[in-house]
């Protein structure tokens, strides 16, 4: 559990960065926080020739709410973000979720955007990206690019990110007035990545519902002019029509269970606490 | 007797440095100059010949030392010794074919870690996979592949052993109730892996191993024989701290006799730290079981008689001192039961999975398992409660020491006692209340039960049980355990004490400070221990080490033993001194003091001190007092006799357990509403480190109940090499006991202690078992819990 040789290079200035990544390409691996890559490199899972670490950049550590959502730039921990008592109000299931995400070490040095551009497809972060809205912003030494969040996750650790490009933030669209969002995830232990995770927003016009750990991407779907009523039969069809993945962990027959289940959940959770504005 | 020290629970002397990151474990300590390191191949295949090996392109690699291979190895080395006459050879490294994923099979030697990886992809190994064997009954059938040619087949010992009248028995009984069980493999998995430095010197033929091996040290000899040369021979060191072991640490020993001969053929010391992939994959494993149980019983719920064919699988090889972990618990194979007739049959069978080894409870949760959720479905067979079975069954306190059919000697206890005690404190009676109201409001609710007894130091003889009356004749029998301490006075008086038993995190230092003070009459703080062992320096012995709950009773024991002379020794020479009987000085505060006139009397550090500074004028007839060491072997240990009976440790402690689970009808989780644990362990030594090594057993015990499983595919790809995939409970997963004690004094140990380091290990995961069991409404369950099997149940069962 060695990494193989790689040089590193500590950028001193965005430009830089961007500069190696377009000098390498393929070869080069941005890290931010490492809490993923690092172990990636040592067991050789990855195996990049450059590792470019954006860590040393304080114009990357910003975090921004405005009444469009929030923004988490590139070196924003995960501790920092969910740590603003701003994100309650700006951006409240973020605010619920976040807490699953790892472990409060994770947190301290895994950032926002570092686990969006890794897009595990377990992983809580994508599936909120997913179910909230909103736009991955990638800058290259050519220029710079929103990518909507609907268009960015490509598959298992596949985003639509090119190797010349850095994630450079991260916006969440603001909740819709009124909205009410519910999350809750199924994992082994505590702070494990999710067998599945299920995520809400339900608004006047109807409910968002998004899973993560089913697919190689986050699953979402909009129910329009959905009622309570019909909530169970809706989600029971659509976790019936799923196809999930299957592992030593969980198979198909318990995510589809779990999809069911939590989605339900959520949904109605959601549903509940929708408020008048 | 009234004691000052014992008993108590004074705060750790180990805990200053571990807590402040000071601790001096394997990977810590400086290399040699000049020292290599090494990084291990190992076989993707789970069975696979092979062919040849190409290391030019790693050799050519700048800083490669050396690769060794199995051929390598092979020339410098005898397979190690087992138990079981058999032709099965093992060496610590594949030599023509391997048999696991995860066996090594060639070894880099680079100047750093980093380089020996990088070698390690430049190994060309021409591997022919075979067809291969990994389920214990399918490698029993007559067509499976052979792991061992010279073996003819994968069976590799079968015994059957009746003691007592059970055909009649059965005959007689009202009931015939039996179970068959599947126990998965478990790995303890310590949080410090593998390590060592060893180096050989060819100038007096010489192997030098510095590393964590926890023992038994009977082990040392197989390694010594393996490495051809005489014990004195094979230099084992310890480093001052071991990151826990729980058995596991017994399985650094192949590893140190590769890495010794990888020295030896390098010319250069070598280090080797495991990484935790490793570990997973090939450091070692609890065996994993295929049990049928049969009970004869009577319509009140008596059991009269145990049927058990147990089948046991120790992976590709049988690994010293395997069969143990089939053979340890032969002794009381009747639980904490009262049953008067037994037959067991016993199979040992290899497949193409890691080779087993000693592993927190040692074969307890696999006797454990089937026979407590046997007790559970007795009770549905005759109308009873599963309480109410374990009541009619357990020993007696009049019949203590009682004997078992199978010639366990349990020395003492009132096992229904803290049955009952447990209830109250444990407020049974709120539990069923619990149970009713979650059930009324819908919820899966269960209640699990589990009494076992748990032996305490393992009679060095047991394993020989697995040989017939006339090998073991032809052997020479064995038997015993020998513990030993030395306990020494300094110029200045002050006490020093070393022991032979390789702890690795439990807290030894402090125990011995206890009970060295407690003989001496001096403060605790007067007293140095060292816990390291030098098998080349210090006094060992086969059954040195740390294992099977033998600190408490047996080192600690001889410690005591040891200071108790040295005392005895220095009142001699005080009573010379002052003209008095010496069985009137007492010894306390750190002075020596007549009885009945006080105005006699000697600091103890002046008295210490004499037999250095002025040993010219102490009394000719009298033993110095310098160093005392003891070594102590219960007498209760002897060989197996001509009819299979062994006493397979020196003790037994009772354990008695219940709990309440909630399952989580939308996701299968078990969440355990309370967890009871009682214990009666003899007298407790610390009685903060006996919760502290109640609650760790527990962790365990949950882990294997709910999560953990060694697991393999039907064609032998391992699955579990990563903590992603071989979840273990943590803090958040392990909730706080409600533990209780209760202490009946052994009357084979020194100190009346019995051990308690394996505790809810054996027990938790049955009693888990019968409480999901209990929830759901089932006859049995397998283990691990997961959530994603647990759902299928419900939705199987359409709850």
């Amino acid at each position: 559990m060695k990494p193989a040789a790689f040089d590193y290079l500590r950028a001193e200035s965005l430009g830089e960065a961007l500069d190696a990544l377009t000098q390498y390409g393929e070869d080069a691996r941005v890290i931010a926080g490492g809490q993923s890559l690092g172990p990636m490199l040592n067991m050789r899972l990855s195996a990049p020739a450059v590792l470019v670490d954006i860590m040393g950049l304080p114009e990357l550590d910003r975090i921004e709410f405005s009444d469009d959502g929030a923004m988490a730039a590139a070196g924003a921990t995960q501790a920092r973000f969910m740590g603003r008592l701003e994100l309650r109000r700006a951006q409240p299931l973020l605010h619920e979720a976040m807490p699953w995400i790892g472990h409060v070490q994770t947190r301290s040095r895994g950032t926002v955007c570092g686990s969006l551009a890794n897009a595990d497809p377990a992983a809580e972060l994508p599936l909120l990206l997913a179910v909230v809205g909103g736009a991955a912003i990638a800058q290259s030494s050519s220029g710079q690019r929103a990518i909507p969040a609907t268009d960015f996750f490509l598959g298992m650790f596949e985003t639509a990110l090119q190797p010349d490009e850095l994630l450079l933030a991260v916006k969440f669209n603001a909740p819709t007035p009124g909205a009410g969002v519910a999350f809750r995830e199924v994992a082994e232990r505590h702070g494990d990545f999710a067998i599945v995770a299920a995520a809400a927003a339900a608004d006047a016009d109807g409910v968002t519902l998004g899973f993560g750990g089913l697919d190689d991407r986050p699953h979402v779907t909009r129910f329009d002019g959905l009622n309570k009523a019909d909530a169970k039969q809706a989600v029971t069809d659509l976790a019936a029509g799923l196809n999930p993945q299957s592992d030593p962990k969980a198979d198909a027959t318990y995510r589809r269970r779990l999809a069911r289940e939590l989605g339900l959940e959520v949904v109605l959770k959601a549903m509940e606490r929708r408020h008048a504005v | 007797m009234a004691f000052r020290h014992i008993g108590t629970s004074p705060e750790r002397v180990e805990d200053a440095a571990l807590l402040t990151g000071r601790g001096r474990f394997i990977d810590d300590l400086p290399v040699p100059p000049g020292a290599l390191h090494a990084a291990i191949l190992r076989s993707p295949h789970p069975h696979a010949e092979i062919r040849g090996i190409s290391a030019e392109e790693a050799l050519a690699l700048p800083g490669v030392a050396a690769v060794v291979t199995g051929l390598d190895v092979k020339a410098l080395t005898r397979p190690f010794l087992v138990s079981v006459r058999s032709p099965i050879e093992h060496y610590p490294i594949a030599v023509d074919r391997a048999r696991y994923v995860g066996e090594p099979v060639a070894v880099v030697l680079a100047r750093d870690r980093y380089v020996a990886e990088d070698a390690l992809e430049l190994i060309e190994v021409d591997y022919a996979p075979l067809p291969v064997a990994v389920d214990p009954i399918a490698a029993l059938e007559d067509d499976a592949p052979v792991l061992h040619a010279a073996n003819g087949s994968n069976l590799v010992s079968d015994r059957s052993f009746d003691y007592g009248e059970v055909d009649a028995a059965f005959a007689a009984a009202d009931h015939k109730v039996s179970i068959k069980t599947v126990y998965p493999r478990s790995l303890a998995s310590p949080v410090e892996c593998f390590g060592m430095i060893a180096d050989y010197d060819p100038h007096e033929d010489v192997y030098d191993v510095l590393t964590h091996f926890q023992g038994p040290y009977a082990i040392q000899p197989v390694m010594a024989m393996a490495l051809q040369v005489p014990s004195s021979r094979l230099r084992i060191r310890t480093p001052p701290d071991s990151g826990g072991s729980f058995g596991v640490k017994q399985g650094v020993a192949p590893y140190a006799v590769l890495m010794a001969v990888a020295a030896r053929i390098a010319k250069r010391p070598v280090k080797w730290i495991e990484d935790r992939m490793e570990h997973l994959t090939a450091a070692g494993s609890a065996t994993n079981r295929v049990t049928k149980l049969e009970a004869a019983v009577m319509a009140d719920g008596k059991v009269t008689a145990l049927r058990w064919d147990q089948i046991e699988d120790v992976g590709a090889y049988l690994k010293a001192p395997e069969p143990a972990t089939l053979y340890r618990m032969h002794a009381c194979m009747t639980g904490a039961y009262d049953i008067p007739n037994l037959a067991i049959r016993n199979r040992v069978v290899v497949t193409n999975k890691t080779p087993t080894g000693l592993n927190r409870g040692f074969g307890g949760p696999q006797v454990f398992f089937p026979l407590e959720q046997l007790m559970r479905k007795i009770g549905r067979v005759v109308g009873r409660d599963p309480l109410g079975i374990i009541r009619r069954n357990l020993v007696r306190p009049s019949r203590m020491p009682y004997t078992t059919p199978s010639g366990g000697i349990f020395d003492s206890g009132d096992y229904g006692a803290l049955v009952e005690q447990a209830l109250l404190e444990g407020n049974f009676a709120d539990l069923e209340e619990t149970r009713s109201r979650a059930r009324h409001a819908g919820k899966l609710y269960g209640i699990g039960y589990a009494a076992c007894v748990e032996p305490t130091i393992s009679n060095m003889g047991y394993i020989t049980t697995v040989l017939s009356p006339e090998e073991r004749e032809r052997a020479g029998p064995k038997g015993g355990a020998q513990a030993n301490a030395t306990v020494s006075v300094d110029p200045l008086g002050g006490v020093s004490v070393s022991i032979a038993s390789t702890p690795q995190g439990q807290g030894h230092k402090t125990v011995i400070r206890q009970v060295v003070a407690e003989a001496l009459g001096i403060a605790p703080e007067a007293v140095r221990v060292n816990a390291e062992l030098d098998t080349a320096r210090d006094a060992w012995s086969i059954a040195s080490g740390n294992y099977s709950c033998r600190f408490a009773g047996a080192v600690a024991g001889a410690a005591w033993r040891a200071a108790n002379e040295l005392k005895t020794r220095l009142a001699r020479i005080a009573a010379a001194k002052f003209d008095v009987p010496a069985e009137l000085l007492d010894f306390r505060d750190g002075k020596i003091i007549h009885r009945e006139n006080t105005n006699i009397g000697i600091d103890f550090k002046r008295l210490a001190g004499e037999s250095h500074w002025a040993a010219a004028t102490l009394p000719k007839d009298l033993p110095q007092a310098l160093s005392v060491t003891e070594f102590w072997s219960p007498e209760v240990l002897q060989p197996p006799d001509n009819d299979d009976r062994i006493n397979g440790s020196a003790a037994y402690g009772f354990i008695f357990d219940f709990c309440g689970v909630e399952i989580d009808r939308a996701t299968g989780h078990v969440k355990i509403d309370r967890y009871i644990s009682a214990h009666d362990a003899g007298r407790l030594l610390h009685p903060a480190m006996a919760d502290g090594q109640t609650q760790g057993g527990f962790a365990h015990g949950l882990g294997a109940a709910l999560m953990e499983e060694l697991a393999y595919d039907k064609d032998g790809a391992f699955l579990s090499a990563s903590l992603a995939d071989y979840p273990m409970p943590t803090a958040c997963e392990v909730p706080t006991l409600k533990i209780v004690h209760r202490e009946t004094p052994s009357p084979v140990t020194p100190l009346g202690a019995k051990g308690i380091g394996e505790g809810a290990t054996m027990s938790a995961p049955v009693c888990l078992a019968n409480a999901v069991a209990d929830a759901l409404g089932l006859e049995q369950v397998d283990l691990p819990l997961r959530p994603a099997k647990i759902a299928a149940l419900i939705e199987a069962r359409g709850l």
